[in-house]
């Protein structure tokens, strides 16, 4: 009997594993052993980490979309049809237009999603670039400021970590080049004790943010943002004036983990090595959706969906697993509107950014044009 | 009054902290966070933004590799 291999979600994670599975199970796709169904939300795969050049007029948002089922390998069965309910001990996933589908194998990628409205005030009052409709409003913001107190609120959780660091050297240098650096404030806050989670990134930033005179403050959680005052005030105790409130919004996974009693916050308990959902054999987890501790992120998705890829297809065809999860991230980080670094980690390896250098800028701007080769399994 | 345990250890990003932050969203007032950090660095930082905060910082013990550090939502 066929093998029925149901994909949640049509993201990075979902994409790269559809696809990647696709790659590895081509003999026993063309021999109808093995099906691959796909469910998504919307048939537009969008580049998410381009949002962050939307605001400085970078990237076009046409350079941020792709047809879905183009970016599938044809043998996928794509139905733009939103997950509703996933039951787990029947095997099953009810969708929105009332279909139920069984599965022998599901991988839920089911993503994050931000809640600025869980901050009272900070949906009106705020400023963010993590979704299109906020980048186009932030563009606009940006476009209008004429200097004065800019705030870069991050708080958690939150995916792409190093996002709150990029936009930051970002608007220095995009205002220095409109010659508002003089007229311009910039103070960026961080929910603990210093610039970043990672030691060595946040000592690296705090001589970075020195050298271009943006301040900060750190253990700063938002509580709440008065938009008729132009306050951001913390759980700390802090209260920020501001004219520009740039945030990075608490996420939460997606409503349907949630509806589904998977897991609390839309996180779903995985285990890190094997990427199972806990206390299920054939369930996996893969990008923002596990509730592993390690960073949500593209660059993490894609790890995550390369070891799921040869686990599950090491279990369809030979009844075993292929290797463990190492925790591995690689990210990118934009240090300016010219000069990058990167990082990257695994739960064995403790990160260790080099210095900036315009190479590593070109190899960013690179990526971004790659990145469609790395969702179709590719790269 | 129920315990969630936040497994963070071997936790470079977000770490451990940044864990108990965003678990603390999720759970009510009275509820209470097991922190396992595998770097040394929570035994002070946890209970320092804990008590910045507002939370009630419970025991915190040393086990095999590991520190286990209990937090009560207090707000």
């Amino acid at each position: 009997m066929s093998k029925r291999i149901l994909i949640v979600g049509g993201g990075l994670a979902g994409t790269i594993t559809a696809n990647g599975l696709c790659r590895q199970l081509g003999g026993a796709l063309g021999k109808g052993e093995v099906s691959i169904t796909m469910l998504g939300n919307t048939d537009q795969h969008m580049y998410q980490p381009g949002l962050l050049y939307i605001p400085f007029g970078a990237m076009r948002e046409t350079e941020l979309f792709r047809d879905q089922r183009k970016v599938l390998d044809r043998r996928v069965n794509f139905l733009l049809d939103p997950a509703t309910n996933i039951d787990v001990d029947g095997n099953k996933v009810e969708c929105q237009s009332g279909k139920s589908i069984s599965y022998d194998y599901l991988v839920i990628a089911t993503g994050s999603r931000i809640v600025p409205e869980e901050i009272p005030g900070m949906a009106e009052g705020a400023h963010w670039f993590y979704d299109l409709d906020g980048a186009r409003k932030m563009r606009n913001a940006l476009a209008e400021f004429d200097g004065g107190k800019i705030v870069v609120n991050v708080n958690a959780p939150h995916k792409c970590p190093v996002a709150p660091l990029e936009i930051s050297f970002m608007l220095h240098h995009h205002l220095a080049k409109r010659g508002l650096a003089d007229k311009t404030e910039i103070t960026y806050t961080y929910p603990i004790g210093r610039l970043h989670a990672l030691e060595p990134v946040a000592h690296w930033t705090s001589a970075e943010f020195d050298k271009f005179g943006i301040k900060s403050e750190t253990f700063f959680n938002a509580k709440s943002v008065d938009p008729a005052a132009k306050t951001i005030e913390s759980e700390e105790g802090s209260t920020l004036p501001y004219d520009l409130l740039v945030t990075i919004p608490p996420h939460r996974g997606a409503e349907v983990i949630e509806a589904s009693d998977l897991g609390a916050g839309g996180w779903v308990p995985t285990d890190r090595y094997s990427l199972n959902r806990e206390g299920s054999t054939n369930v996996f987890v893969v990008g923002d959706t596990t509730n592993i501790p390690i960073s949500k992120a593209g660059s993490t998705a894609h790890y995550e969906a390369d070891t799921l890829v040869d686990n599950l297809a090491s279990l369809v065809l030979e009844g075993r697993t292929a290797r463990p999860y190492d925790g591995k991230v690689f990210c990118f980080v934009e240090t300016g509107m010219d000069t990058g670094t990167y990082v990257w980690f695994n739960y064995e390896t403790p990160p260790n950014p080099g210095p900036p250098s315009k190479m590593i800028h070109w190899s960013k701007l690179a990526y971004n044009r790659l990145y469609w080769l790395s969702a179709r399994g590719l790269l | 009054m129920t315990t969630t345990t936040i497994d963070a250890r071997g936790s470079y990003c977000p770490g451990p902290l940044l864990e108990l932050i965003a678990g603390l969203k999720l759970i009510e007032i009275g509820d209470e966070i097991e922190v396992w950090s595998s770097d040394m660095g929570s035994v002070k930082d946890i209970p320092e933004w804990v008590a910045k905060v507002g939370h009630e910082m419970g025991e915190t013990v040393e086990q095999d590799g590991y520190w286990s550090l209990r937090i009560r939502k207090s707000k």
